[in-house]
């Protein structure tokens, strides 16, 4: 008896999967970070009645999300994703390196191929109790911290450029001061996890931490979902611009054949829909007119970049991220 | 092995060994209400917080919750890879305890030791191995990819990253008792001329059902609730490689507190049936202990 349950448990397993590959339809992957679920679920609902409704083949498009980092090396460790949408340069980068994409990715698309912008904002309590107005407000004691780790999350590579940054600007500002600036940080940070959707529940749900360093779409994502009577968001005055990068993954594509939807897919998210789309879950869209539009929701605060202020993502990478930068030197310091 | 003693005193001796061996009523009482206030704190609460939570916006949503694509592919490919890798354990369980109980074969402390390994190293270093071997830049990577057959972040991965994990449950449920069994009644098969395979149906696994059960009872729960060695191999694809767990974590993330707490509280449920199995299973394994114990003495005195 036992024997027989064994060959239906096997048959019934290996029936199951056969079923899934024989369905008709073209599968589609698109590996992206952490916060933007919402953005794409609401993209590829979009691209695929569009795309059906041009002749295309029939879709099913995956999502898979994650922290930045680790969303990259599972890439590279053979998730067989068709489009990869990042939180940052190096993340695609780290993918081309291993030959998967083209090495000239960054200029087939539009604006570095990031079909739209964010920076970094403070999500406080209501009231903002600790009265955090700008990053300098984030040393005090007393203030606890969430962010999620740079090593993993790109969203928290944006957060320590653009506090960085700012120490930099002070006047006197230099690179020791800088490093002691974020050092001082990061002791009041109480977690770190591993992604910018682990930091915002545990700022929001678990209750940890007087403020989380978040991207603006996120902030104003945990503000629609959980209340604007529980918290608030503070712009500071200077920020960073962060360039989410978009990239067809070459080497996937050529093999499953779907270049062509790979293609349309991103061109999708700078069409004038796409566009409304990441303007609406508060991404800062690039086309001006859908830009227009929504400019009541998008703050304008002075932007560092990170090809003027820091020399590119090579460079910062290799500086603050890499084993042995900045990061881990502050942070093992703790 | 409390059974086993049991069958030796006599009920005289019992009585005043329990006289001198129980605590006065105060210490009594305070170790009680410790022990259970300890338990409800940290296992009954969270178990009531799982289900309070996915029912409270009420039963409709619980149950759409429950009706969505994507948690219907997380509890199908959760019930597929228990379907594959549980029986594949049973076999490979029993298989090893055999091997390790009947025979004397050199090697066979080290093959104990193997067989505990998955139980020492963390699961995240069982995914982690997986990829490193089966995924693009592993040892294999090239060929498998050359070859479109997908194991990392797909289901063979997530089954052969269980299979890995939940090995040691059956095996370390039937050595001990095996061991205690012995070779006589095989031996005495044997003799009377029955073959490897007539030996094996008709007498060692009669003695061992109920421990084998056990066994299995265990590796199913982990396999169905096993959360870090999947989530390495898994590549988190919605509505494919999640499995009710990774599910779970995922709507959790998606503010979805409702659905997580649907799909949590269904396995928060498996663990309940489970206890509850595991419980007569327990008392029937009690009782073929005292049963084989009793024939022992039988036969000794």
């Amino acid at each position: 008896m036992k024997s027989r349950f064994l060959t239906a448990g096997i048959l019934s397993a290996a029936l199951g999967l056969f079923a899934q590959a024989a369905a008709a339809q073209t599968e589609f992957l698109n590996v992206s970070y952490d916060p933007t679920r919402e953005l794409y679920q609401q993209v590829n609902a979009a691209f695929t009645k569009q795309w059906e409704a041009n002749g295309g083949r029939k879709l099913q498009i995956n999502a898979s999300h994650g922290g930045s980092g680790s969303q990259a090396r599972s890439v590279i460790d053979g998730l067989e994703a068709d489009v990869v949408t990042l939180a940052l340069e190096y993340d695609v980068d780290a993918i081309a390196q291993k030959g998967l994409i083209n090495k000239d990715w960054v200029k087939r698309l539009p604006d570095n191929s990031s079909p739209y912008t964010s920076t970094i904002v403070f999500l406080v309590r209501k009231g903002n109790p600790k009265a955090i107005k700008d990053w300098g407000d984030l040393v005090k004691p007393g203030v606890a911290i969430i962010t999620p780790n740079p090593k993993t999350s790109g969203g928290a590579r944006w957060n320590y450029l653009a506090a960085w940054g700012y120490a930099l600007k002070q006047p006197g500002g230099n690179e020791q001061k800088a490093k002691d600036f974020v050092a001082a940080l990061f002791k009041n940070v109480p977690v770190l996890d591993s992604g910018a959707r682990g930091s915002t529940t545990t700022f929001v749900q678990r209750g940890l931490g007087d403020v989380l360093l978040s991207w603006e779409n996120e902030a104003y994502l945990a503000i629609k979902e959980l209340g604007p009577d529980k918290f608030e968001i503070v712009t500071p005055p200077l920020s960073i611009l962060a360039e989410p990068s978009v990239a067809v993954v070459d080497k996937v594509v050529d093999k499953k054949k779907t270049r062509d939807i790979a293609d349309a897919y991103l061109k999708f998210l700078y069409a004038p829909e796409g566009q409304e789309i990441a303007a609406k879950n508060y991404y800062r869209p690039r086309d001006a007119k859908v830009a227009e539009k929504y400019k009541d929701n998008f703050k304008k605060i002075e932007l560092l970049t990170i090809d003027g202020d820091f020399g590119g993502w090579t460079a910062a990478q290799k500086k603050h991220f890499d084993d042995g930068g900045v990061f881990d030197q502050i942070y093992v310091a703790k | 092995m409390p059974a086993e003693f049991d069958s030796f005193t006599s009920g005289n001796v019992e009585t005043r060994r329990r006289r001198l061996l129980t605590e006065p009523p105060v210490v009594r009482t305070t170790l009680l209400t410790l022990g259970i206030g300890f338990l409800v704190l940290f296992i009954g609460l969270p178990l009531v917080t799982v289900f309070t939570e996915a029912l409270r916006k009420g039963w409709d949503a619980y149950l759409s919750a429950l009706h969505e694509p994507a948690a219907f592919a997380a509890i199908e490919l959760t019930l597929t890879v228990a379907a594959i890798s549980v029986p594949l354990n049973m076999v490979f369980g029993v298989i090893a305890a055999w091997c390790i109980t009947k025979f004397e074969f050199r090697g066979k402390s080290f093959l104990i030791t193997l067989i505990d390994l998955p139980f020492s190293v963390s699961p995240v270093i069982s995914g982690l191995v997986f990829v490193l071997m089966f995924g693009l830049q592993g040892w294999f990577g090239h060929w498998l990819s050359d070859n479109n057959i997908k194991i990392i972040f797909a289901t063979p991965g997530i089954v052969l990253a269980t299979i890995f994990v939940t090995f040691p449950f059956v095996a370390r449920e039937l050595i001990p008792l095996m061991q205690q069994q012995g070779t006589e009644e095989e031996e005495a098969a044997v003799i009377l001329g029955a073959n490897g395979w007539q030996t094996f149906w008709r007498v060692t696994l009669p003695n061992i059902k109920w421990a084998l059960l056990y066994g299995v009872l265990l590796c199913n729960a982990r396999a169905m609730g096993e959360f870090g060695a999947v989530s390495v191999v898994s590549g988190h694809i919605r509505g494919k490689t999640n499995t009710m767990p990774l599910h779970t974590e995922i709507l959790y993330n998606e503010y979805n507190f409702v659905a997580a707490f649907a799909v949590a509280s269904l396995l928060a449920l498996l663990a309940l049936v489970t206890l509850v199995a595991k419980s007569i299973l327990e008392w029937k394994l009690k009782q073929a202990h005292a049963l084989h114990a009793k024939s022992i003495a039988n036969a000794e005195s």
